[in-house]
């Protein structure tokens, strides 16, 4: 270290370093810097004296307020479900209509419905319930299971061909597939399908497949193609497609026999949760 | 006290800089190892299958973690929209753990079981198909790639290597797990879930002329979260606190 040296110009201390003449200025840090500085430096210290802070041997120091970030989201999840209970209880003994009457009911049952509608049902249903290829429509008034309350809340709880032993469950055959028809059979009964959901079709297909709709289809669809609910059949009159209305959509559709899977909520959502969801559906569009 | 001798031997520095950080490194990560409250007890854990094993890879080949956490904090909003808070114990066999940093698309810690297979697949396909808002990029080619799967048994013994509790007859049956898990008819399936409690096994691609990248990468899936028994887990018991 050199000895020390004032700058002229500016009356401040030098470091003693010179490179071609021209020397380096050693200003000292603001006082608020430097007050600031250790002033975090206490705080440390103290926060280790109230907070868990130092790690041990076999535990760690606990800090003079023995803080648990689990006890406290703990205690906050209790909080908003001791807020809730009041409605949640009332919510859970009302029975569905009554809700419907009830306004402040409906607006609790409508809030937390369209919440874990967004979070467990959007994925496949979609934001609006709009459905997409292969999952449901829900604002349309087209049900496979039925769409009155009750249908709706059943279907929510035990899910469809579901992991649940109650689910609703029904299968279409893949009538191509397990070669339960012949390919020429299931062309021309593509043709009836068109020809039923009132589209110009091919009259001598549609003559040849009217007995084999009978024989394979008329058991789930009903003889005239109008499905049936208790078998989650669609109906196939109404020019609402599940798989898509082309042509080669219904006989992907026959081939294959498509059938999608609802998980079943009743093991993930509390039954308060699924009455909501069920009200909340039945508001979108379609409710019977 | 000067100190200039320092900063001019740049070997004396050097042990220095080294010896204070791993001062540092020793404070902070050595207890971890042998604090008793790092990894919880809880039932349910075990090893990944043979397949999830090969699926967590396709995830971490694919970079799903840069979008994609894998931590449900303890935060109150977090709790009510993904369930259960994560524990320590639920990524103990994770080689690399795939918490990571950022949620370009929502938390998977407990996506096992909330979406039926053929969603999975749909998604993986498309991902807009069934989310029309998602601005994820579509994996199609996951399901058209068979897995290689030739080297499963060295995987399973890297992960023993660095401490996942694989016995040695889940080793010797790797191949034959991997490939039962996938196929719900095949013969070894019963003696794969003695080997691996709580694992699912059907054909999760919908493809069963093949295994795919894709059965792997869903089997994963649908297992994450599923694993601890939360029943039996006491959330408030003084072990649990953190």
């Amino acid at each position: 270290m050199s000895k020390k040296e004032i700058d002229d110009v500016s009356g401040t201390q030098t470091t003693g370093h010179e490179w071609d003449g021209i020397k380096e200025l050693d200003t000292p840090m603001p006082r608020w810097w430097l007050g600031l500085f250790w002033a975090t430096i206490v705080w440390a210290i103290g926060y280790w004296i109230v907070y868990p802070a130092w790690p041990g041997i076999s535990s760690y120091t606990h800090g003079l307020l023995d803080h648990s970030q689990r006890d406290r989201v703990t205690a906050d999840v209790a909080s908003l479900k001791a807020a809730r209970a009041d409605r949640e209880k009332a919510l859970g003994r009302a029975s569905l209509s009554d809700i419907q009457t009830n306004p402040d009911l409906l607006q609790f049952a409508m809030a937390a419905g369209k919440t874990a509608f967004g979070d467990n049902c959007a994925g496949c249903h979609g934001a609006g319930g709009q459905g997409a290829p292969g999952y449901p429509n829900l604002n349309d008034d087209v049900w496979l299971w039925g769409g009155k309350l009750g249908d709706i809340e059943h279907t929510i709880t035990v899910g469809v061909r579901s992991t649940s032993p109650q689910t609703r469950q029904s299968e279409m055959p893949g009538f191509g597939r397990d070669g339960i028809l012949k390919p020429a059979q299931i062309d021309d009964l593509v043709e009836y399908v068109v020809h039923v959901s009132d589209r110009s079709a091919d009259a001598g297909a549609v003559r040849r497949a009217t007995p084999l709709f009978a024989d394979n289809c008329a058991a789930c669809h009903g003889p005239a193609g109008r499905g049936n609910r208790t078998m989650g059949a669609p109906n196939l009159t109404d020019n609402e497609w599940e798989y898509g209305s082309t042509r080669d959509a219904i006989k992907d559709q026959i081939w294959n026999g498509h059938g999608g899977v609802m998980p079943t909520w009743g093991g993930r959502l509390s039954p308060e949760e699924i009455k909501a969801l069920a009200v909340y559906v039945h508001s979108l569009g379609g409710g019977e | 006290m000067s100190h200039a001798w320092l900063e001019k031997n740049s070997i004396y520095l050097l042990i220095g800089i080294i010896l204070v950080i791993a001062i540092g490194g020793a404070v902070e990560i050595a207890p971890l190892f042998w604090v008793n409250g790092t990894v919880e007890k809880v039932e349910g854990m075990r090893p990944y299958t043979p397949l999830e094993l090969e699926g967590r890879n396709i995830y971490v080949r694919e970079g799903c973690y840069v979008c994609h956490s894998q931590q449900i904090r303890t935060l109150r909003d977090e709790v009510e929209r993904y369930g259960h808070y994560s524990l320590a114990a639920e990524s103990m066999f994770d080689h690399p753990f795939q918490w990571g940093s950022e949620r370009t698309g929502p938390d998977l810690a407990r996506v096992g079981g909330k979406y039926s297979d053929e969603w999975h697949r749909a998604h993986t396909v498309d991902p807009r198909s069934v989310v029309p808002e998602s601005i994820m990029p579509p994996y199609k080619f996951l399901l058209a790639t068979k897995l290689d799967y030739r080297d499963i048994k060295k995987i399973l013994q890297a992960n023993k290597a660095v401490g996942v509790p694989y016995t040695q007859d889940q080793i010797d049956h790797a191949k034959e797990d991997l490939e039962a898990q996938a196929d719900p008819n095949a013969d070894g399936l019963d003696a794969m879930q003695k080997r691996y409690a709580k694992s699912q096994a059907r054909d999760f691609d919908g493809n069963s002329a093949e295994i795919t990248e894709g059965d792997a990468l869903i089997a994963y899936l649908q297992m994450l979260g599923t694993l601890v028994d939360f029943k039996t887990y006491r959330a408030g018991a003084p072990e649990n606190r953190r």
